[in-house]
């Protein structure tokens, strides 16, 4: 006989929803094992027998699966597909099986049976709570270098892949009436409630199917049909409606401001050979007018020594396992419980097959039905007694039962050891969305109290007793959010529960058997291996807060969020102080819910959609004539245009002598301009520049300079004059948002009173800079309708006519010192009037040239580029351009700013020219300059160079910088401490190139 | 006498962003649109009635509206703000006999245009748009300033399933390349 069956020696024939026939191959640590469709990785290690999955992150215990769902804390693995494919950390309680999958444990070495750093186990005494804080103190360089990095290694999840991700990540923006998170028997009804209503209703689920807690609910009848099946016959009849989108696989892990939430649905990760056109995950950000939470309930284990050996579970998550997978997770299983539910998950294994060993309830006298019907099946139930220890190794083998007020032990010998020590409710997304808990002190339990968005919590989740309050609460939430966001009046009917179990019983904290004993480990938190003593010891060495409780142990602080130990160790802080649970509080939760990958976040925004990459009209031409760029922000702009053989010193040297003895073109597309129309547009400009701008004639231009409030210099530019009610302002390539945002915060706010709107049109106008003593000559034949001469059109002024036929806003400026005209076209005609300039030019010698030729030529003549001879902090004097404020004017923004006493007194940073005594260095740009290069260190610092670079056309190399008192230090000797030597400067003017300006008209 | 044509320069041609550009997949066809005609008209509420004249249509008061007649659709894009949009004359010239106060720049240039269409045309601009594009929030010409990833668009819905999306010309390849791949994924 062969067949998946027998592989799989813990599947039970006939047992579970799964189908048999559909099996499926995996390996864990390199075995080859099979499982069948429908599996969870977990379900299927538990079919073949395999328990243990890990080693705990600290002592590197033995770890087996804990849960069947988002909570395990235990069952961490690294799932393979391909070499760059490789996930850690993942659950393998969540992970879908299929054919193929390749899992592997982490945190061990060389072996997850034989692990060398499981000597922390022994040496547990050692790794007590606060263990980092206290020993790692000394010497602080240790910290970075030697301690940190052992300790990551050593103690640590998976490892991250090392290959960028191949697979792709979508995401997508919804809205709905109404988001029902958890598609358990609550979340359900809520979404039939609202769908019936007609409103867009939205619900998600973290699991493969939805039905939450009916996964292995047996006793459950709705509406007359089993829970399960009354379920996927709800999910069946809400996926044929228009207005209700499932999603399963998929989980809500983040609410925020307004009803906002993220949620990521697994699209591929269960797939053998996923579609490549499938993006791994999706991002869904949904805004909802009304928020369902039917979030459930996570079952809480026991807490006694040694509570950790593989083979210990939750009592639901064996009964899941049992009655969705078909599989057993033991053939000696013993109970140990203080409530109801557990004795649910005895009763369904033992009428399995399975042999109960016993169920040890710390309860005095338990009863009820799920009592009687485990009694009444034969199983032993052991009232009043405690779990105090199990035995075992790499599997529980037994576990050990004394009566709770102490008395004679007993041995049992078990190969699974379930545990249920109540449920707690998942305030998790509750908590996020900034609502307030309150404690409800009979049923000790954090239950939804002041709510602080439009959400209503509804099952497990909010408290809910059972199954009918659940279905019940479910429905009418549903149907309210429905009706208040103006849906019809649902024409569903309520359900009707026909049946339900009964799940009374809890405890919280440490039971007898987590004993006060230095050596007793009794865990709360498996994932961080945080025991009852380290909570107790936190509170004894002066934690009161629960929040430096958390901190101190790192309680909770794992990557499930202490899902299944928060409740345990709250309780044990609190009697440890002494205080009610209310008291010592909850932590607040934040996002994710549960680990969401980088990639979902990151979504389409990678390779060319990582960020916008802008080009001019004019990049092609650029790039056919072997132009390099450089990324200025956004924008790639041409930076020098090498001919063969050429470096970048060779091609700028070129570019920077060409342009002044024949002439240059530049793209000057990329500066920001601005229009600036209506019959207020003077004034607005008098408010925004220093400069001032009411006598400028139509047809003129003015370098203007734009000031904060504070005095300082933000932005520059050429503005031309189109007519008494119109400017043409530009502003720099990267000021252009900002001073169009800052011009229209201050029309806005500050001058609503004024007739005037701004327009964008940096990109409806492309720009070539002509310059050069040929650059009239280059222009002149391709121009209509414009008088070029210098009488009519000096330098300084703007017409609009015509080039090429078509349409332009002629500039002559200079932005080199030289002859310049700028030519504005509409940008769809940029690269044709570059490619007509270019011809003309190449009868008359010219060049075109990039951004750095651009910036040597505008040094050469000491005009300053905001944002690198300025840095926020440079007011028009400091940089020499007092000339550029209206005399007159008494007011325009910074204008008071500029007046403060530190701004006008001495020893302003001032902007100054240096020369080198050597010629041939060139400085570097933001070295910094001394007066007494001998002083002992640290110097005093009088400034630094803001720009620096070699001038062809001077010979020798040029700068500019920032120099306390710079103006009156004229001829005066500073120096440049650089690593190789000093520096020698002569501090000059910054003009070093046609000191007299003669050249703009020649 | 020489030839006037050989001194007369030849008119430069318009050489478009991404011009002819067109892609099709289950559900969602993606193209980008002709030149056309564009102002941004900026006017207080007593020149209105004037502009509305002088441009043949009833300039939108209300937000996220749009007005068409013809070829010509103005779109409301703040309380004195609107797109006019002309697939034939130029709104510009028309503006500029209407005395009252206002002011009118023209963007032709300024932006590229793409058509989405098809039954995934929603889903596909909501990868990166966050608006709430039912018909019932959204309905046909509205219209609306807001973002595609990480460019600034004006969305403009044409028909029950299409859209005319338009953004700047140097993110159009951004945009253009954002919506491709979102296409891929609309049909979920």
């Amino acid at each position: 006989m062969s067949g998946p069956m027998t592989q799989q020696p813990f599947r039970i024939p006939g047992a579970g929803r799964l189908t048999p026939a559909r099996s499926l191959r995996f390996t864990f640590d390199g075995a080859h094992y099979s499982g069948v469709s429908g599996d969870t990785l977990a379900s299927a290690l538990l079919a073949n027998g395999v328990h243990l999955t890990g080693r705990s992150f600290k002592y590197h215990r033995p770890r087996g699966i804990l849960a069947a769902g988002a909570e395990e804390p235990n069952a961490l693995v690294s799932v393979e597909r391909d070499s760059a494919r490789r996930t850690p950390n993942v659950r393998a309680t969540v992970q879908e099986l299929y054919d193929g999958l390749s899992a592997n444990s982490q945190n061990r070495w060389p072996s997850l049976a034989f692990d060398v750093g499981a000597m922390n186990d022994l040496a547990g005494a050692m790794f007590s709570a606060g263990f980092y804080y206290k020993t790692f103190m000394w010497p602080k360089a240790a910290w970075a270098k030697l301690y940190e990095p052992r300790i990551r290694a050593a103690a640590g999840l998976g490892v991250a892949p090392d290959q960028p991700d191949p697979d792709h990540y979508a995401s997508r923006f919804a809205h709905c009436e109404v988001l029902v998170i958890g598609g358990g028997a609550a979340g359900i009804a809520a979404a039939l409630a609202a769908a019936e209503g007609g409103v867009r209703v939205i619900l998600c689920d973290e699991r493969a199917e939805f039905g939450g807690a009916l996964h292995y609910e047996q006793g459950a009848r709705i509406e007359g049909q089993a829970g399960w099946d009354w379920a996927q016959t709800a999910i069946a009849k809400l996926a044929a409606m228009d207005n209700v989108r499932l999603l399963p696989r998929t989980t809500a892990f983040g609410y925020y401001a307004q009803n906002i939430l993220g949620l990521v649905e697994r699209v591929t990760d269960h797939m053998d050979a996923p579609d490549r056109h499938l993006p791994r995950e999706r991002l869904w950000q949904v805004r909802a007018k009304r928020v369902v939470l039917a979030t459930g309930a996570i079952e809480r284990h026991m807490v006694f020594a040694d509570n950790d050996r593989p083979g210990v579970m939750l009592a639901s998550a064996a009964r899941t396992y049992l009655n969705h997978y078909g599989v057993a997770v033991g053939k000696q299983v013993g109970i140990y419980t203080v409530n109801d539910s557990a004795y649910y998950t005895a009763i369904d294994l033992k009428k399995a097959g399975v042999e109960i060993a016993a169920i040890i309830d710390l309860r005095d006298a338990p009863s009820g039905p799920a009592v009687e019907e485990a009694r009444a099946l034969g199983i032993e139930i052991n009232p009043g007694r405690a779990v105090v220890g199990t035995g075992g190794r790499l599997r529980v083998s037994s576990m050990i039962v004394e009566p709770k007020n102490g008395g004679s032990r007993r041995t049992i010998t078990v190969d699974a050891l379930l545990t249920s020590s109540g449920w707690t409710p998942s305030v998790h997304l509750f908590s996020q969305s900034r609502g307030k808990v309150a404690f409800d002190e009979g049923r000790q339990i954090f239950v939804p109290g002041v709510y602080a968005q439009d959400c209503v919590s509804v099952g497990a989740c909010n408290g809910a007793e059972g199954l009918e309050e659940t279905v019940a609460q479910g429905f009418e939430a549903g149907e309210r959010a429905a009706t208040a966001a103006g849906g019809s009046t649902s024409r569903a009917q309520a359900m009707k529960v026909d049946a339900a179990e009964a799940w009374a019983g809890g405890m919280l904290g440490s039971g007898p058997g987590a004993g006060a004993g230095k050596t007793v480990k009794a865990f709360i938190d498996f994932q961080n291996d945080v025991t009852a003593k380290d909570i107790r010891q936190a509170v004894h060495e002066g934690m009161h807060s629960i929040e430096h409780v958390k901190r101190f142990t790192t309680n909770g602080m794992a990557t499930d969020q202490g899902k299944t130990s928060n409740m345990h160790g709250l309780a044990i802080a609190a009697e440890t102080l002494g205080k009610p649970i209310p008291q010592v509080g909850l932590t607040t939760f934040r996002p994710p819910y549960t680990p969401v990958t980088f990639g979902s976040i990151v979504g389409h925004s990678r390779g060319k959609l990582f960020d916008p990459t802008r080009k001019t009209p004019m990049h092609g031409w650029a790039e056919a004539h072997g132009a390099v760029f450089e990324d200025v922000g956004q924008w790639k702009r041409a930076w020098y245009f090498p001919m063969a053989g050429e470096d970048m010193h060779a091609a700028v040297n070129r570019e920077c002598v060409t342009v002044r003895q024949a002439a240059g073109l530049f793209d000057a597309s990329t500066l920001g301009k601005i229009e600036v129309v209506g019959p207020d547009a003077a004034k607005f400009m008098e408010l925004l520049y220093t400069n001032p701008w009411e006598k400028l004639e139509p047809g003129r231009c003015r370098y203007g300079i734009m000031l904060r409030e504070d005095g300082f210099i933000y932005d520059d530019g050429v503005v031309g004059r189109l007519a008494h009610d119109r400017f043409h302002v530009t502003t720099t390539t990267g000021g252009a948002a900002r001073v169009m945002n800052h011009m229209e915060d201050y029309l806005q706010t500050e001058f609503p009173h004024l007739k005037v709107w701004l327009t964008s049109v940096s990109e409806q106008w492309a720009v070539v800079a002509v310059q050069g003593p040929k650059s009239r000559d280059i222009i002149e034949p391709l121009v209509e309708g414009i008088d070029l001469s210098d009488e009519a059109m000096p330098h300084m002024s703007v017409r609009e006519g015509k080039i090429c036929g078509v349409p332009t806003r002629l500039f002559r400026m200079s932005f080199t010192g030289d002859r310049g005209f700028e030519v504005n076209v509409p940008a769809d005609y940029g690269q044709a009037v570059w490619e007509a300039l270019w011809a003309e030019g190449q009868k008359h010698g010219a060049c075109a040239y990039g951004t750095e030729a651009m910036h040597v030529l505008r040094a050469e003549k000491g005009y300053i580029i905001v944002g690198q001879d300025t840095d926020g902090t440079v007011t028009p004097a400091d940089a020499g351009l007092e000339w550029a404020i209206g005399k007159k004017k008494t007011d325009f923004v910074g204008i008071r700013g500029m007046a403060r006493p530190d701004l006008v007194g001495a020893g302003r940073k001032q902007l100054v020219g240096l020369a080198t005594r050597d010629p041939k260095i060139v400085l570097e740009e933001g070295a910094q300059i001394v007066a007494d290069p001998n002083q002992p260190v640290p110097m005093k610092m009088i400034g630094h160079v803001t720009s620096s670079y070699w001038s062809e056309n001077c010979g020798r190399s040029i700068a500019m910088g920032l120099v306390v008192d710079g103006r009156s230090r004229m001829g005066e000797t500073l120096f440049v401490p650089m690593p190789d030597g000093v520096i020698e400067v002569e501090v000059t003017g910054a003009v070093f190139y046609d000191p007299k300006g003669d050249r703009l008209n020649g | 006498m020489a030839n006037p044509a050989q001194n007369m320069p030849a008119t430069a041609d318009r050489r478009f962003a991404l011009a002819g550009r067109e892609w099709q997949a289950d559900g969602v066809r993606i193209a980008v649109l002709p030149p056309a005609e564009r102002i941004s008209l900026r006017a207080p509420a007593e020149s209105v009635a004037a502009l509305s004249s002088a441009l043949g249509l009833d300039l939108p008061a209300r937000p996220k509206t749009s007005a068409s007649s013809g070829g010509r659709t103005a779109l409301w894009l703040g309380p004195d703000e609107w797109l006019v949009i002309d697939q034939t004359g130029d709104p510009l010239v028309d503006c500029a006999s209407v005395s009252e106060l206002h002011s009118a720049v023209g963007i032709s240039h300024r932006n590229v245009a793409f058509t989405v269409s098809g039954a995934g045309a929603a889903a596909t601009i909501n990868a990166g748009c966050p608006q709430d594009l039912s018909l019932a929030a959204f309905p046909v010409g509205g219209c609306s300033r807001t973002i595609l990833g990480k460019a600034e668009i004006v969305l403009l819905r044409t028909a029950p399933d299409a859209f005319r999306v338009e953004c700047w010309r140097s993110f159009s390849d951004y945009v253009h390349d954002l919506l491709l791949e979102a296409a891929n994924d609309a049909q979920a």
